[in-house]
């Protein structure tokens, strides 16, 4: 196998339907070190390419039980320990007056997680990225399906793995410069 | 969506208006939409709109800058109404920035598909309403350089806010659901960004949507999160909506004045935010949708069901009123059946009345059909019910504070021209930003379009 210089093939259909199906034949096919693009979400396309499961609930339910107990225990803190006072000989510990600021901790700090974990494990933000080498590649976020099969895999061949992205209901096939 | 399909597609397909109109594909939605934003040329309207809307935003500024040089006796506040216009605007604006959040969180989970061209800017009205109504309570402290001193932090003075008061949880949540809100819109705004930073063609304009896009480019694995993350966010942000105003109403309810000590006060605010956000959405996309020919993508469809949805708050908010006015009576208690007479017979009656007439009876025309599916229709009512909610917070914020429990503390509250400058001011600054939104950001969102097509699509051909 040649060394290529190149990061990868990228395949261009033009409905959701044929890039799904040729999604599911390459993984058939062996390679694993693959991305499909899309301009709106793709019902399946993840698993297709093999990912079946995403962190993103974990990073959130974090999140929320991080900002319940941090809101609870600051208000705590500052209500029995660093500045008490007495009103109305009330508790200081008075913790049903707490649970409206911990409510709304706990979804302040989930929301946060939420937002900025999606970032993080997208890698976002990442101004460069080889795929925009690819001069239609502007159309993924207009109307255009794209398959990209990196160079990286084990099972490419620039050769064989252009064949068969042509032989799967491509418009056509681009190298993708690194 | 991760989750199953709803069963009943067929009273969706059955409904006679269409969610879009037919004959659009990926491209010209995308070409529609993101033409708004990425054309040379701004319509004269948007000039004109923005250009009055900006003298009213010069109106807030000049009071505001009065308001700190000479102090907030320049507004009608007095004892006993201290609270005055600064707050009844808050609660309007606060109220008014429900409906994007609701929009887009709650008709998602209820996988309700009409959100889908509205929700957009449903979102940055909410967030120019939550801004102004931020800026109400921040100018009507007197001293707004404070106004840090209402969050935690270890502070060399000594003192920390007080969290047993419904005061310090109001600023926790108007706080949280303006970040929510903004981190909810921006999420759904990156891949949109995406696609004016693809579709721009100066040097300029490519950079700052490339930049705010953050290098999104749609790959299946990205989008697979994104969509756990967006139906994460709209699941925290659901019960945010319905707290936001009910912490609202705490600062009235957890206080004695006669007319505030009530317990239908959460539920009924939160219902009349509903409604006037539905109100303020109308009234916006009505006039928006007829400007920029987006009759296809805003069908009557969507405005009905707003109508809808309107109908159905406005008949709680009306409940409301009806079972006040019953507990008044109920209670036996001299000083809320005292309330309730001045508030319906008082020197401010005029105002109760009228809130009764935008509020309840104009609406009461949604209940005909023809009406629900008329554009010029629908927006008076929006009016209307903009005015009537206003009125209502008037009514219940100054009147009651006007007679308290004590003769000799009563008072009568009349509003200045700073109250009114800087009223119509943050109307102002709320239409300004708008249009400057709909004039730099796509105002539907369109890859959410591009998938509303791909359904309508799959559909034909089963």
């Amino acid at each position: 196998m040649e060394k290529t210089s190149i990061y990868g093939l990228i395949a261009e259909f033009d409905n959701a339907e044929s890039l799904l199906a040729a999604a599911h034949r390459a993984f058939a096919e062996g390679f694993r070190k693959m991305d499909a693009y899309s301009p709106f979400p793709v019902e399946g396309l993840a698993e297709a390419l093999g990912f079946h499961r995403t962190r993103v609930p974990h990073i959130v339910l974090t999140g929320g039980i991080l900002g319940c107990l941090g809101g609870f225990f600051l208000q705590y803190w500052l209500a029995v320990i660093d500045y008490p006072i007495n009103v109305g000989g009330r508790p200081l510990n008075s913790w049903p007056s707490f649970i409206p600021v911990t409510f709304e901790l706990t979804i302040l700090i989930a929301a946060l997680s939420a937002f900025f974990g999606v970032l993080a494990l997208n890698g976002l933000p990442m101004p460069y990225h080889p795929v925009f080498n690819v001069e239609r590649f502007e159309l993924a976020s207009r109307n255009r399906f794209f398959l990209l099969i990196e160079a990286a895999d084990p099972r490419f061949d620039s050769a064989g793995t252009r064949r068969f992205l042509e032989n799967i209901g491509s418009h056509g096939v681009y190298e993708v410069e690194p | 969506m991760a989750l199953e399909p709803p069963p009943e597609e067929s009273a969706e397909a059955q409904d006679s208006l269409p969610l879009i109109e037919p004959g659009h594909t990926f491209a010209s939605i995308t070409d529609k939409i993101s033409a708004i934003v990425l054309t040379s040329r701004t319509p004269p309207f948007w000039y004109i709109g923005f250009g009055l809307s900006f003298i009213l935003v010069l109106v807030l500024l000049y009071c505001i800058a009065a308001l700190v040089a000479i102090g907030v006796g320049l507004f009608g506040i007095m004892i006993p109404v201290a609270w005055g216009f600064a707050i009844v605007n808050f609660v309007w604006w606060i109220g008014i920035g429900h409906a994007g959040t609701l929009i887009s969180a709650i008709l998602l989970l209820l996988r309700q598909k009409w959100r889908q061209s509205i929700n957009r800017f449903a979102e940055a009205m909410t967030l120019f309403a939550v801004a102004c109504a931020g800026l109400f309570p921040l100018i009507h402290l007197g001293r707004p350089w404070f106004a840090y001193w209402l969050f935690p932090y270890p502070s060399t003075m000594g003192i920390q806010p007080q969290f047993r008061s419904p005061l310090v949880w109001d600023v926790f949540a108007v706080s949280t659901y303006f970040t929510v809100s903004l981190l909810f819109w921006f999420l759904g705004l990156i891949p949109d960004l995406a696609t004016l930073r693809d579709r721009a063609r100066g040097r300029v304009p490519r950079f700052i949507y490339g930049m705010l896009a953050m290098g999104w480019r749609g790959s299946a694995i990205h989008w697979y999160r994104y969509e756990m993350a967006y139906l994460l966010l709209a699941g925290l942000a659901t019960p945010l909506v319905v707290s936001v105003h009910t912490v609202v109403s705490f600062d009235f309810a957890v206080a004695l004045v006669p007319g505030w000590h009530s317990t239908i006060f959460p539920p009924y605010f939160v219902a009349g935010a509903i409604y006037s956000g539905f109100a303020m959405v109308l009234t916006i996309a009505i006039p928006l949708r007829k400007l920029y020919g987006l009759e296809d993508f805003i069908t009557l469809r969507h405005l009905r069901n707003m109508g809808i949805v309107m109908l159905a708050t406005g008949m709680v908010v009306a409940y409301g009123y009806l079972m006040e006015t019953f507990f008044a009576w109920y209670s036996g208690d001299i000083f809320e059946k005292y309330m309730m007479m001045n508030r319906m017979f008082g020197s401010y009656g005029w105002m109760y009345w009228l809130l009764i007439l935008f509020n309840i009876l104009v609406p009461q025309a949604l209940w005909i059909a023809r009406v629900r599916t008329h554009d010029i229709a629908l927006f008076l009512i929006a009016l209307s019910v903009n005015i009537g909610m206003w009125l209502e917070r008037y009514v219940i914020v100054v009147v009651s504070l006007s007679r308290d429990f004590m003769p000799s503390a009563w008072g009568r509250y009349s509003a200045t021209l700073v109250d009114y400058g800087v009223f119509v001011g943050s109307i102002g600054l709320f239409l300004s930003l708008l249009f400057l939104f709909i004039r730099f950001l796509p105002m539907i969102s369109i890859f959410e379009m591009r998938g509303l097509v791909h359904e309508e699509e799959v559909k034909s051909v089963e």
